[in-house]
């Protein structure tokens, strides 16, 4: 091969791996991504049934059912409700009246079943997600 | 001593900084400046010592008098605790970024005294223009030397996730790694302005990737280890941005390590080994950035306020757009090097970064773009692993495909069909050990099996490597062994670095397939069943720890084999903040684990258990190690520490004798 043609295969060879890496980041992020939504937008939308999402509000109080490993709870996010159903060990921070987020799907009784719930982590910290959302629905209630 | 020593000290640190970068940049083509600045990087690393000293000092007296011991320390911690809550918080832990960034600087002053004038005197310059940035930022947005008054009777205490050994670990390390990059960035920097851009400078910015890249790979793991035995979830990797953070440098870091390989032995890929090393250490300071600005929700995230982010944000846009600026401008004056066939060392190495790049990009991708949706129109999502898995995780297969190639390929050209008969019984020997695992576990072309495949060639593939080095079987058996002693340690080094990625690959892939979870509510005497072990809880006790009240709950576990082994898991209370925290029990059968992690105790006194088996899971964390001790292995070589590189032409001579 001479000069010319080496360098040729090189650049080809380079283009060819920065598009199939191209389509692939593209095609995640069409389809890999995971929203997060406040109970009211989850439940003015139709659309969510079965996929994977992210919901965020706070616990409320007198909701918390515990039968040995399966929990049932309901988040407000001051104007709408979600009831939700989580199986397995809830984080230590996990209270009645403050916020978490839970991951999973809508299920079609209207009931979010999570297969991950995240709290605070300690007395300072909160997620981020809940915060805004308080904030946005005027719940929020530190500096 | 006392904090206002340590205030003092870092006062002085920061102007001495600032003077050394103003004298450097003004004067760094002048040998007479070169042992100032030497003396002044001494210095500040005195200075810094002094003010890291103090605090250290301060939390190991608690003394609540100063704010930051109040707030993340008790009086009853253990002194480990008491130390290491110097840097479980914002203020302490960029102190200790900056006391790695002057152990950094005085290191290049002592190891780079026979470099070149030029590199020696910007180098230096470079470092203390960041220390001096930095040193900076503490003193003026978050300063750890603040007083109370009047002094509280008791702490705050930390937070019980960060009172582990892990904290003692785990930090120094990653920023050993993430602020050695730094090191790489001020020679980047300093060749482009000094124009001095050859196989020397691959070759004395070599020692420093080096261990920063090992720094790295052991800090990441140990992360990992850490988040898996403490945070009670079970898992070693969630592709969380903050470990995303930590991956990217890590990932830059082994294609620099890489390209300048081609460099130094073959005067190639020079611009590209300069862009790798200015990018590598950006990713660093974006990690931080990302950590410390608060704009990420983690278990990394200590309370923080917004102007502290922007102050990161603007010293980041300096450094980072300043050296792209540099590049640009002087990129082009760079001259090509050699050229080389596709198919050769050169051609796998160039393959290796193109690969290691677009992993960069895609993890890079997926860490920023849910910051950039929700800034541009509000719109929340968050991007986790199955994004990670179909990007980042399909480039790597060609790349691990590839691997074992790289070190039978010779410089220049290569004839295919001759590597690929030399590898021939590798292959065999790979396919055989993969169709014996297909078979037992009945399964196809999956991806388990691809992946375990993919394990497999590369461990075989670097031990296969050492043996046709020796011509083990081609030549006398006490040649070979002749031989094997005289191996030069960077044979031994790649082959046990890429031995050690292939013990993780298999490590990821055994245990992502393969493990086990149950979840049930046990009372003591109730017993559950995961993989054949047999978990009996076998009682419960309250017990009082220095700063918490914990109840152990006890375990007995028989395996499938009939032995018997005990385990101890905790839930405790940290009585300064009321704060709860889990300790899972952890039980090692061979490489495996069994991860038994509990909630809540009800009413009737049974307790939530959630138990995992985690086959072949210390592999992943073995395997870093292994890879770590490659580096290690690779910087004790002769060549790293002899200066000025010997003419091209003696040292093939050598090598070929």
């Amino acid at each position: 091969m001479t000069r010319k043609q080496k360098r040729l295969a090189l650049i080809l060879g380079l283009l060819l791996v920065l598009g199939v890496a191209t389509a692939l980041i593209l095609s995640a992020l069409r389809n890999q991504i995971v929203f997060f939504f406040s109970p009211s937008e989850l439940l003015t939308r139709g659309d969510v049934a079965g996929q994977s999402i992210r919901v965020g509000g706070l616990v409320e109080t007198g909701t918390w059912v515990k039968e040995g490993e399966n929990n049932t709870f309901t988040i407000t996010d001051g104007d709408k409700d979600l009831k939700i159903a989580f199986t397995g060990i809830l984080p230590d921070l996990f209270r009645e009246g403050q916020g978490i987020i839970a991951e999973g799907k809508l299920g079609s009784d209207g009931t979010f079943v999570a297969t991950n719930v995240l709290a605070k982590h300690d007395e300072k910290y909160i997620p981020k997600e809940i915060e805004d959302t308080l904030k946005q629905e005027g719940h929020w209630q530190g500096q | 001593m006392s904090i206002e020593l340590g205030h003092f000290a870092m006062v002085l640190a920061f102007a001495l900084a600032a003077g050394q970068a103003i004298v450097g940049m003004l004067f760094w083509q002048r040998d007479s400046v070169t042992p100032i600045l030497q003396q002044a990087s001494l210095l500040t690393f005195i200075l810094v010592a002094i003010a890291f000293a103090a605090l250290l000092q301060a939390f190991a007296l608690s003394d609540f008098s100063v704010a930051l011991v109040y707030e993340y320390s008790h009086s009853q911690q253990p002194l480990l605790f008491k130390l290491t809550s110097v840097w479980g918080n914002h203020e302490g832990s960029m102190l200790l970024w900056v006391l790695i960034l002057v152990i950094f600087g005085a290191a290049l002053a002592v190891f780079g005294r026979n470099l070149p004038t030029d590199l020696a005197n910007l180098t230096l310059t470079v470092q203390s223009a960041m220390i001096a940035a930095f040193s900076g930022f503490i003193l003026f947005t978050s300063n750890p030397f603040l007083r109370l008054s009047p002094a509280p009777l008791e702490g705050r205490d930390l937070n019980p996730v960060l009172q582990d050994i892990g904290l003692a670990i785990h930090p120094p390390l990653l920023y050993l790694g993430y602020v050695g990059l730094s090191v790489c960035f001020a020679f980047a920097v300093a060749a482009l302005v000094s124009g001095r851009i050859d196989a020397a400078w691959a070759r004395w910015v070599r020692p420093w990737t080096l261990a920063s890249w090992m720094f790295l790979t052991l800090g990441i793991a140990m992360g990992s280890y850490w988040a898996y035995y403490e945070l009670g979830w079970g898992g070693w990797w969630y592709w969380d941005p903050v470990e995303n953070a930590s991956f990217m440098p890590w990932l830059a870091a082994t294609a620099l390590l890489h390209s300048a390989l081609v460099m130094e032995k073959r005067n190639a890929l020079k611009v590209w080994s300069i862009f790798l090393a200015i990018v590598a250490f950006s990713l660093s300071l974006l990690g931080t950035f990302l950590v410390r600005s608060g704009i990420l929700t983690s278990v990394h995230s200590f309370a923080s306020d917004p102007t502290r982010g922007i102050v990161i944000l603007a010293i980041l846009a300096v450094i980072i757009g300043g050296a792209f600026v540099l590049f640009a401008l002087r990129a082009n004056a760079l001259k090509a090097g050699g050229v080389f066939a596709p198919i050769s060392r050169e051609g796998a190495l160039v393959l290796n970064n193109l690969f290691l790049a677009t992993g960069v990009v895609a993890v890079f991708v997926g860490t920023l773009y849910p910051l950039l949706l929700e800034a541009m129109d509000g719109q929340r999502i968050s991007v986790g692993a199955p994004f990670f898995n179909l990007t980042f995780g399909a480039l790597m297969v060609p790349l691990v495909l590839l691997v074992p190639f790289g070190p039978y390929l010779p410089w220049k050209r290569a004839d295919l069909s001759g590597v690929v008969q030399r590898m021939v019984w590798a292959m065999a020997a790979t396919l055989v050990v993969w169709l014996i695992v297909a078979f037992t576990l009945q399964s196809g072309a999956t991806l388990t099996t691809l992946g375990l495949l993919l394990g497999t060639w590369i461990v075989v593939g670097a031990a296969a490597d050492i043996l046709d080095r020796i011509r083990l079987g081609r030549i006398p058996l006490g040649e070979s062994m002749r031989r094997l002693t005289g191996l030069p340690r960077t044979a031994w080094s790649t082959a046990i670095a890429h031995f050690g990625l292939g013990v993780s690959i298999l490590g990821i892939v055994i245990v992502s397939s393969f493990q086990t979870e149950n979840i049930t509510t046990l009372k003591a005497g109730e017993s559950l069943e995961i993989s054949g072990y047999t978990v009996t809880l076998s009682g419960s006790k309250t017990y009082q720890g220095p700063n918490y009240v914990g109840d152990a709950v006890g375990f007995a576990i028989v395996t499938p084999g009939g032995s018997n082994a005990e385990a101890v898991s905790e839930k405790r209370v940290y009585t300064a903040q009321r704060m709860p925290s889990t300790e899972a029990a952890i039980t090692n059968f061979g490489f495996s684990q069994l991860y038994l992690a509990i909630g809540d105790q009800d009413e009737s006194g049974a307790w939530v258990v959630r138990a995992w088996f985690k086959p072949y899971v210390t592999l992943v964390w073995i395997g870093a190690l292994i890879m770590a001790a490659g580096g290690l292995l690779s910087l004790t070589d002769r060549r790293l520490r002899i200066g000025a590189p010997k003419p091209a032409r003696t040292r093939q001579k050598a090598e070929a004798a």
